[in-house]
Parts: structure tokens; C-alpha cells; sequence
């Protein structure tokens, strides 16, 4: 990659960012015609990342970056080959029609330029996402995408439906992020690469380390939870809570297929194990059915569609998974196929809901001619999904039967469970694009009729493409799906299948599956019957299990926060004292570190007395009978340590201990006064042995540790590097002041941080308890 | 405690002592004082202003709320130390400069508007302290 060009594509990887910081103000300006200029910065990454079929497709793949953090070996990079530059593309160029459709969508809304703001985000992040290269940028990429979602799916932060659906989908996919972050570590770990091209070069490394199953693990765990497979499969359709832009284009065509990337990007070095051919499929094939069973059950245009999503996601993670070219082919394939006719029928949905005020199925009807480029629209993405010929879906649908078939139990067992899901989802898909277009008119909340171009256009150019690409599919074949089949097989493949009927086996199963499908389109209502009973039977849902846990891990914490914060001071204080004398004796007692009994210390007379006057404070302390007493004799004896600070030659030193005794003195009285205790103890015995006991140890073992200390011999190094260069390098005779305000003047910054942040917690404690009081004694 | 005689000499003592913090302050960087010894003193000094002669007067007299003058004490610290970015040294290095003020050399320094800073924050705090005490005890 040339300089010119990385930079370029660096540009392009920031572009949706600035655009999201604009977005508000041009929002403001334009209102919804906004979406026009916005759109521009996605097509122009569009047009930017197009740029790349050409040597991708000759099987090159470009790597590009900057150095991040050099002296961790991280870098920012990224890496171009048939897979990101597909991604790239359906990102960005989805992401264009899915602005212009925001614009109408949300037209008149008054949080639209905040809504734009993070639908730019997230195309910034998901695009980061598919094209990162260094372990470290995928992850942040991975995570700002979770963190991104989170406010879309936020999005209405009035209804507790959104505000719920947002969190769950942060928790399920932030959680898996974190199972990611460790198995990109263990990755890392166990071959040495910190990226993935670096990863990809590696070979067999991955596959024969010991930790093999435990990377495939935690990167599974990352790619379930983000492409929703099941037991995670809940947070998807709840987070149909979004608006319906988002819906389109997060929920069926970009971020839960982030998940499927990860598979199909490690395919080349996690793959062709038993653990994977196992795991995937029958994860994959469970989502499948799952997701198609529970789809029939809803009435909800946008809900269908998100149960068919869920079971789309689990048909490529099970064929990705298979182990053979021509699933992977199949993979490729399906993949731009749902991205397109998905995202157009959600735009669909959310166009019908728009102008009609309704998505239940059961409540619309007859709409084809209020609106009948929305229903070409529909009827061009379903032919799509339910792989009729002719359209992109059914070159898919070829490629899966003839990569399934029927060579052993376990691809016969696949293959059918293929043909249940693609039978019920060309049901659905058909109850969704005919259902609210035929049949008499019904009366709907809003008097329907056509939307703007702005919502149209979407739906209408997806649902297009999906004819157009399959038209041409030598082209496309030569532009995208082999070079993305070579890239997740890891090796080179050529897609070759065409829209021409070839008489075999897969056109025998597309049959099957469509007159599965018809059949099932026709039972709708009975089928939805049968599930709603069944599911009603279960009663109980991962969904419901999601409330379940978090309420459970409430409760923990709830607990542990009761026993170790009781609340109650001499708790606080005993456990304080105990932890310091555990730290001071426990090293000594280990290491047999004991202090050698000290020689009779041949002090002057004068220093015996401020000492015997240090040992009365302290006797006063224990012996005084009332709490003020107390504390002015505890002050005696700091003024007797100050005062031999004084006599040894610390002035500096005694300064402040002068005046940190005579606070500590001040606010301690004041604290005691204002506490409300009563003047004297009243401790039982019992607690004042106790109380001894912790006191005396303490004591001692600060005794020792001190005696210990004095007795190893001095380093002086450091003593006469500040004797000798306070004055010449820092200006100044008084050695510790130097020190504090200059050789170390980073920790007194931190210091006198602490101790700001300090007096204000101080100051807030005290503040909330007067302001008890205040307020009882206004009610009364 | 709020005897006459206690209230009559409290505003001298307490001038005094503020005046005799700053000269500890000024003068630590070659003698025995310092910004943390300073503030501790001036601390002291409005404790008792505050026990002598009641909480609101010495709010009055500080003008700004103490843990305000305490969050100035730390900017203006972090501030003498991002100086040395201008001159690209390490963050906190020390820069001396003379000038002439009256005609007599005076020494600046960033060190000093460090010290200062730690004044502040010591004085801010523990005086905001104090005084929240104080005010429960006699409000």
C-alpha cells in the first residue's frame, strides 16, 4: 500500500466519525434534508473501499497502518482482502441508504442530528471493526460497536422497553467482547502474533497449540453473543426497541454479522478441527430452528424479521462451520444475500409502520396500491430470501444443498434441518412483504400513502441489487463472492454457480424447500397457534433467565456489601488496625526478619524528660475517664515527638508535626461534639480487651519494624545526591522543601490531590449528616 | 469558649498567624517552612477565628468557599508544572527566572507558584473541614 493510499484509507476510517461530530449542526440547518449531505461520507468510503475489488480480487490483500503504541508492538492497522473489502462495502454502502432513510424516518423528531450522530458512529466502528488488522484495533473497534448499539438501541430513553433492551444488549455483547479480549490473548500467547495477518500466516501454530481449545472457547464466546446464537439469541429481537433505521442496519445487515466475521476470518486457523466442525454446526443448526419456530409465533412485522435474522445468523455460522469449500461458498453468498433482502425488508416494516401507524401483521392489509413502490420493494427482497430464480438468495440457496447433501448422516441431518429453516423463512418472509399489501384494505391507525423518496429509496435499491447481482453474477462472482470464499477458506476458490436452472440434487431441494415453504405460508395463523401454546407450556425463556442472573448478582452484591460495609466506625477502625498489623508482622514473622535487641541508648538528660512526658500522654489517653481529656493528652504526647523531632534536628519535620497534632486536636474535639457521644466510655470489658489487644499489636509491630528498619546500614546515596544538588540544581538550602516542591514533585501533586478530593468527601459526609436533621426538623 | 477576652484577641491572632504562614511559606525553600507547614498554620489560624467568633464571619473573610481556594491551590500547582512544557523539559522541572521588582532582584520561579498551590490546597481543605465542623456545633 502506498503512503498516499494508506492515508486515504485512514481518512475514510475516520471519516464517519467527523461526520458524527457535524451531524448535529447540519441537522439543526438543514432538518431532514441533512441526510443528504451526510450521506455523502459514506458513499464516498464506498467509493474509497470499491477501489480495492480490483487487486483483491486477483487474490492480493493489502495491509496498511500506523504504530500505535511501538513499544507494545501494538499497532493501528488494517488488512484488505476479499472479506473486509466486502464488509467495507456492504457497510458503507448500506450504511448510505440506511442515512437517507433515517432522514425521512425520524423527520421531525427532535433528537434526529443526535440519532444521525450515532449511526455514523457506529458505521465508523463496524467498518473499523471488519477491517482491523492488530488484535488491539479489533477489539476497541468490537467494543465501540457493543458501546454504539447501546445508545441506538437507547435510542427512545423515555420507555423503560428501550432502556432495558439497550442494557441487555450491552451486557450479553459487552461480556462477550471481554470473552474475546482473553482469547485474542491466549491467541497472542500461544503463536506470537499480535495481528491477524500475522495470525493468518502462522499456518498449523494455532491449531496443534495446547491451548487451542481454550482460544476456540472464548473467541466463540465473543462470536455467539455478538451474532446472537443461541442461548444468547434474546437480546436481538428485544432490541427491535430501536428505531427501525437502526433495526436495518445494525440488526440484520452489519453488527450481528460481526460475529459471523470473526468465524470466517479465524476459519483459516481455528477450522478443520473436530471441535469446530461440531460446535458450529450444531450451534448454528440450533439457532436455525430456534429462531424460525419463534419467528412464526409473532404477529410484529419488525419481530419476525428479527427471529429470521437470529436463524440466518445460525444457517452461516453452521455452514461456515461445515468444513468444505463449497460451504464456505455457500457462506459468501448467503451472507450479501441477507444482507441485502434483510435490510430492505426491515426498511420495509419500518416504512409501513411509518405511514400506516401499525406493524402487527394481523392489522394491515390491502396497502399494494397507497403504496406500490414499497410493495415492489417487498416482493423483490422476499423473492430474495425465499431464493426464488433469478434472484441473488437463490444462487445461495443452490450453493448450501450442493455443499450439504446427503454423503453421511451427520450432512443429511444438516441439510434438512436447511431445508425446515429456509422453508419457514421463505414463509415469513412472504407474510411479511405480501400480508400488509394484498387482500381487502383495513382501516389502520394513520390513512396510508406513499412515504418520501427518502424511505423508499432504500428498501427499493437493496431489494434491487438483489435481482441485479444475481443477473450478472459472473461479475459479481469475479468481484466479491470468490474472493471472499478465498479469503474465509484461507485458500483460493472459485464461486462459479449461475441464475441458469441446472437440473440435480440442490434445484430438487430448492423445490422441496419452496413447497415446504408455500405450505407453511398458507398454515401462518395455525402454525403461530401451535407455537404460542408450546412456548406457553415452556414458560420459561433464556430472556426471562437474563432477569434472573441479573437479579441474583444484585442480591450477591447486596450481600457482600452488607457484611463488608456494616456501617458501623469500630468495625471500619478494628479492621484497619488488624489488616496493618497483619502487613507489618506477618513479613517480619515469614523472613525471620527480627530486630536485634538495641543497646541502652545514651541519650541527655532534657530527651528523657520530653520522653517521659510523651509516655504520661499516652498514659493520660488510656486512663483519662472522659473522651476530651483524651484527646488533649494524646496531643501531649504528639508536642513531646515534636519536640524530639526538634532535638534531633528535624525542624522541618517537628513544624509540622507541631501543627498537625494541634488540628488534629481541634477537629477531633469538634468531630466528638458534633457526633453527639457521650462525654465518657462505655465500652464493656470484654470490647476493651479486644480493643487492647489490636492497639498493643499494632504498637509493637511498628516498634519492631522501626528498630529493623534503623538497624540495616544506610544507604546515604540518595541523602547526599540531594546535599550536594539542592542548591546547585534546584535554588534552594532547605533540603526537604526541595524535595517536596521539586525532585519529587510529582507525589506532591498526587499528594495534595488526595488531599482536595479528601477534604471534600470529609465535606460531603458531614454535609449529608446535618442535612437530616435540617429536614426532620422542617417536617415536624 | 467564646469568652470576651478569647473573641477581643482572636482577629489579631488569627491576622498574625496568616501573616506568619505566608513568611513560612516564602521562606521554605531556604529555611525550615514551606507550603504544606504554611497552610497548616493558616488553617489553624481561621480555626480559630472561626471557634472564637462564629463560622459565617470567617466565610465572609475568605470570600470564596474553601475547598474553592483548595481546587485553585491544585490547578495552579499542575499549571507551574505543565509550564515546563513551553520549554520542553520534563513535567514539574523547576524554571527560575529573576526580575527586578522595585529595583531589587526578586526570584521567580515555578517552583514557588508550585508551593503555593500546596498552600492553598492545604488551607482550602482542611479549613473547609473545620469550618463544616464548627457550623453543625453552633448552628
Amino acid at each position: 500500500m502506498t503512503a498516499d493510499s494508506q492515508w486515504l484509507t485512514f481518512l475514510a476510517l475516520m471519516l464517519p466519525f467527523a461526520a458524527a461530530a457535524l451531524a448535529p449542526f447540519l441537522t439543526k440547518l438543514l432538518r431532514h434534508n441533512a441526510a443528504w449531505v451526510l450521506a455523502i461520507a459514506p458513499a464516498l468510503m464506498f467509493l474509497h473501499f470499491s477501489g480495492f475489488l480490483d487487486p483483491v480480487s486477483e487474490g492480493r490483500a493489502l495491509a496498511g497502518g500506523y504504530a500505535w503504541i511501538p513499544s507494545l508492538d501494538v499497532d493501528f492497522s488494517w488488512y484488505l482482502d476479499g472479506l473486509s473489502v466486502t464488509f467495507a462495502l456492504l457497510i458503507t454502502g448500506i450504511g448510505t441508504l440506511i442515512v437517507l432513510y433515517s432522514g425521512g424516518y425520524l423527520n421531525g423528531h427532535e433528537h434526529q442530528g443526535r440519532f444521525f450522530s450515532f449511526i455514523l458512529m457506529f458505521m465508523g466502528s463496524m467498518l473499523g471493526l471488519v477491517v482491523a488488522d492488530s488484535f488491539l484495533t479489533l477489539f476497541v473497534f468490537w467494543e465501540l460497536t457493543s458501546i454504539t448499539s447501546f445508545l441506538l438501541i437507547g435510542f427512545d430513553h423515555s420507555r423503560s422497553g428501550s432502556r432495558r433492551a439497550a442494557l441487555q444488549a450491552l451486557i450479553v455483547t459487552g461480556m462477550g467482547g471481554l470473552s474475546l479480549l482473553a482469547g485474542l490473548l491466549v491467541i497472542w500467547g500461544a503463536t506470537g502474533a499480535s495481528s491477524l495477518s500475522a495470525l493468518l500466516a502462522t499456518g498449523d501454530a494455532l491449531r496443534e497449540a495446547p491451548l487451542y481449545l481454550a482460544a476456540l472457547l472464548l473467541i466463540l464466546g465473543g462470536a455467539f453473543t455478538k451474532s446472537a446464537q443461541f442461548p444468547f439469541h434474546f437480546w436481538l429481537p428485544n432490541a427491535m426497541e430501536a428505531p427501525t433505521p437502526v433495526s436495518a442496519y445494525l440488526h440484520s445487515a452489519t453488527m450481528v454479522k460481526a460475529g459471523v466475521y470473526l468465524v470466517m476470518r479465524l476459519n483459516p486457523v481455528l477450522g478443520e478441527t473436530v471441535a469446530w466442525e461440531t460446535i458450529l454446526p450444531v450451534f448454528g443448526g440450533t439457532t436455525l430452528i430456534v429462531g424460525t419456530f419463534l419467528a412464526v409465533r409473532q404477529t410484529d412485522l419488525k419481530l419476525m424479521l428479527a427471529y429470521t435474522t437470529v436463524a440466518s445468523l445460525g444457517l452461516l455460522v453452521m455452514l461456515t462451520g461445515f468444513g468444505s469449500h463449497k460451504a464456505v461458498e455457500a457462506a459468501a453468498l448467503y451472507l450479501v444475500a441477507h444482507s441485502l433482502f434483510k435490510g430492505a425488508l426491515f426498511m420495509v416494516a419500518g416504512l409501513v409502520d411509518h405511514e400506516t401507524g401499525t406493524r402487527d401483521v394481523t392489522r394491515l392489509g390491502g396497502l399494494r396500491s397507497a403504496m406500490p413502490v414499497t410493495f415492489a420493494a417487498a416482493v423483490l427482497a422476499a423473492c430474495s430470501m425465499g431464493g426464488l430464480p433469478l434472484f441473488f438468495g437463490f444462487l445461495a440457496k443452490e450453493e448450501i444443498y450442493a455443499a450439504l447433501g446427503f454423503a453421511s448422516g451427520w450432512s443429511a441431518a444438516l441439510t434438512l434441518v436447511a431445508i425446515v429453516g429456509n422453508g419457514l423463512m421463505f414463509a415469513i418472509g412472504f407474510a411479511v412483504a405480501l400480508k400488509p399489501f394484498l387482500g381487502a384494505p383495513v382501516e389502520t391507525p394513520k390513512h396510508a400513502h406513499e412515504g418520501p423518496v427518502l424511505l423508499w429509496l432504500g428498501p427499493l435499491v437493496l431489494g434491487g441489487l438483489g435481482l441485479i447481482a444475481a443477473l450478472i453474477s459472473t461479475v459479481s462472482h469475479r468481484l466479491i463472492s470468490s474472493p471472499m470464499s478465498s479469503a474465509i477458506a484461507g485458500e483460493p476458490v472459485t464461486v462459479t454457480i449461475s441464475t441458469v436452472p441446472h437440473i440435480g440434487m440442490p434445484l430438487a431441494l430448492s423445490l422441496v424447500t419452496v413447497g415446504f415453504g408455500v405450505a407453511a405460508f398458507r398454515m401462518l395463523g395455525r402454525l403461530r397457534g401451535v407455537m404460542a401454546s408450546v412456548l406457553n407450556a415452556i414458560g420459561w425463556g433464556p430472556d426471562k433467565g437474563f432477569d434472573q442472573a441479573l437479579a441474583a448478582t444484585t442480591k450477591l452484591s447486596f450481600g457482600v456489601t452488607r457484611i463488608i460495609q456494616s456501617g458501623r466506625l469500630d468495625y471500619y477502625m478494628t479492621a484497619t488496625f488488624i489488616a496493618l498489623a497483619a502487613a507489618l508482622l506477618i513479613p517480619m514473622i515469614a523472613f525471620g526478619e527480627f530486630p536485634a535487641a538495641p543497646a541502652f541508648p545514651a541519650m541527655p538528660f532534657y530527651e528523657w524528660i520530653v520522653l517521659l512526658i510523651g509516655v504520661i500522654g499516652v498514659g493520660a489517653v488510656i486512663y483519662a475517664r472522659d473522651r476530651l481529656t483524651a484527646i488533649v493528652s494524646l496531643g501531649i504526647q504528639g508536642f513531646a515527638v515534636a519536640l524530639l523531632f526538634m532535638l534531633l534536628g528535624a525542624p522541618d519535620l517537628s513544624f509540622t508535626q507541631f501543627m498537625v497534632e494541634t488540628l488534629s486536636v481541634v477537629i477531633l474535639a469538634l468531630v466528638m461534639t458534633r457526633l453527639r457521644l457521650s462525654p465518657t466510655d462505655h465500652r464493656p470489658t470484654s470490647e476493651k480487651i479486644g480493643d487492647v489487644l489490636v492497639a498493643g499489636t499494632c504498637g509493637a509491630a511498628l516498634g519492631l519494624m522501626l528498630l529493623r528498619v534503623t538497624q540495616v546500614p544506610f544507604n546515604a546515596e540518595l541523602s547526599e545526591f540531594f546535599a550536594a544538588n539542592s542548591r546547585v540544581i534546584a535554588h534552594g538550602r532547605n533540603i526537604v522543601n526541595v524535595i517536596i516542591v521539586d525532585f519529587r514533585g510529582m507525589d506532591t501533586l498526587g499528594e495534595i490531590a488526595v488531599v482536595m478530593i479528601t477534604g471534600l468527601a470529609i465535606l460531603a459526609l458531614v454535609r449529608i449528616r446535618s442535612a437530616k436533621p435540617a429536614k426532620a426538623g422542617q417536617e415536624s | 469558649m467564646r469568652t470576651l477576652i478569647f473573641r477581643t484577641i482572636a482577629p489579631y491572632l488569627t491576622s498574625l498567624m496568616v501573616l506568619f504562614s505566608i513568611f513560612v511559606l516564602l521562606r521554605g525553600h531556604n529555611d525550615p517552612g514551606g507550603g504544606f507547614i504554611g497552610g497548616l498554620i493558616a488553617a489553624s489560624a481561621f480555626a480559630i477565628y472561626g471557634i472564637a467568633c462564629g463560622v459565617s464571619p470567617v466565610r465572609r473573610a475568605l470570600y470564596f468557599h474553601p475547598m474553592a481556594i483548595s481546587g485553585f491551590g491544585l490547578l495552579l500547582a499542575a499549571l507551574a508544572g505543565w509550564m515546563s512544557l513551553f520549554f520542553e523539559v520534563p513535567f514539574l522541572t523547576g524554571l527560575w527566572t529573576t526580575v527586578s521588582i522595585l529595583g531589587l532582584p526578586v526570584d521567580l520561579s515555578t517552583v514557588l507558584f508550585f508551593d503555593i498551590g500546596v498552600y492553598l490546597v492545604v488551607v482550602g481543605a482542611i479549613t473547609s473541614i473545620a469550618l463544616a465542623l464548627e457550623e453543625r456545633e453552633h448552628g
